[in-house]
């Protein structure tokens, strides 16, 4: 764990919005010198804080008119049961995250598709087919929208 | 309309968007320049909306994530942009996802342990207006994160 001040919670939240900033144009929207800023930022890609970088793209736009989030609850468990269903679902290109969660569900997907037809050959040829696979809940997403959590 | 070398760039930059920009531009064998024109194209276009830093809310102290399913009381007819309006006010919660099927509303919350989860739902979530019914999964792993498209 880290700590972070104010100036550092500035930085992550400038740059979990836009990653490309240079040092110097940061600096100076937080009242700091370009290598002040870039040991700042260095210090949090070391610590993990900062864990990577991501490309914001258009899913729309790129053809992907669907995203379906699915709860999967397996049918039979054990540690191999589990280890075989991470190790399919996670080769699947259109599954685009895999969570392990406790609750009514054994893991949440988020799959991306052309349109529902596409998600319908998705569902019956890859997820349906996967090891241990039980009960599946879909829901269609409708809007998103990120928040930048407890930096403010 | 996107072509095979468009998809390619995009490929290339979603798996290493740390990489410089000659560095991409040896990879893909073309010229900087021509690069350049290419993502100023997609830019234009709006399909290459930027690049976000992912954040690890665990190396900040943030130990618990909990994935709150909430079914909304639709017979309020500004139900969902109330709710919506008051969950942004909530600092621990980095998503908010609407959706068509049996759940109306999903929130990501963070806490920094499980007490403060507790306070942070009695006090805060549970005072949100219009939930007729609310479920949560407790997170445990990310198996896979890198939210890819399959260019």
């Amino acid at each position: 764990m880290i700590d972070l001040d104010d100036i550092d919670r500035g930085l992550l939240a400038a740059l979990a919005d836009d990653a490309t900033q240079n040092a110097g144009a940061l600096g100076r929207r937080f009242g700091l010198s370009q290598p002040a800023t870039w040991r700042r930022i260095r210090r949090l890609t070391e610590s993990g804080a900062i864990a990577g970088r991501k490309l914001d793209l258009d899913r729309e736009k790129l053809g992907f008119g669907v995203t379906v989030f699915l709860g999967v609850k397996l049918a039979t468990k054990g540690r191999v049961s589990l280890e075989d269903f991470e190790r399919a679902v996670t080769a699947i290109p259109e599954v685009q995250t895999v969570e392990h969660v406790l609750g009514m569900y054994d893991y949440r997907l988020r799959v991306v598709a052309r349109d529902i037809a596409d998600f319908e050959r998705v569902l019956r040829r890859r997820i349906m087919t996967l090891p241990g696979v039980g009960n599946v809940e879909a829901n269609v997403l409708l809007s998103e929208e990120r928040r930048p959590g407890p930096l403010g | 309309m996107l072509d095979d070398l468009d998809r390619r760039i995009l490929r290339y930059m979603q798996d290493t968007p740390t990489q410089s920009l000659p560095d991409l531009a040896d990879r893909l064998t073309l010229t900087t320049s021509r690069l350049t024109r290419r993502l100023d194209k997609l830019r234009d276009a709006g399909i290459l909306r930027g690049q976000r830093a992912v954040i690890d809310w665990q190396v900040l102290g943030y130990a618990v994530e909990v994935s709150l399913r909430v079914t909304l009381d639709k017979t309020q007819s500004r139900a969902f942009d109330e709710f919506i309006e008051a969950a942004r006010e909530i600092a621990e919660v980095t998503e908010i996802q609407t959706f068509l099927g049996q759940v109306d509303v999903r929130l990501s919350v963070i806490a920094r342990d499980m007490a403060h989860y507790q306070e942070v739902y009695r006090s805060r979530i549970l005072t949100l207006p219009h939930i007729a019914d609310i479920e949560s999964l407790m997170h445990v792993a990310r198996i896979k994160s890198d939210e890819s498209l399959p260019l």
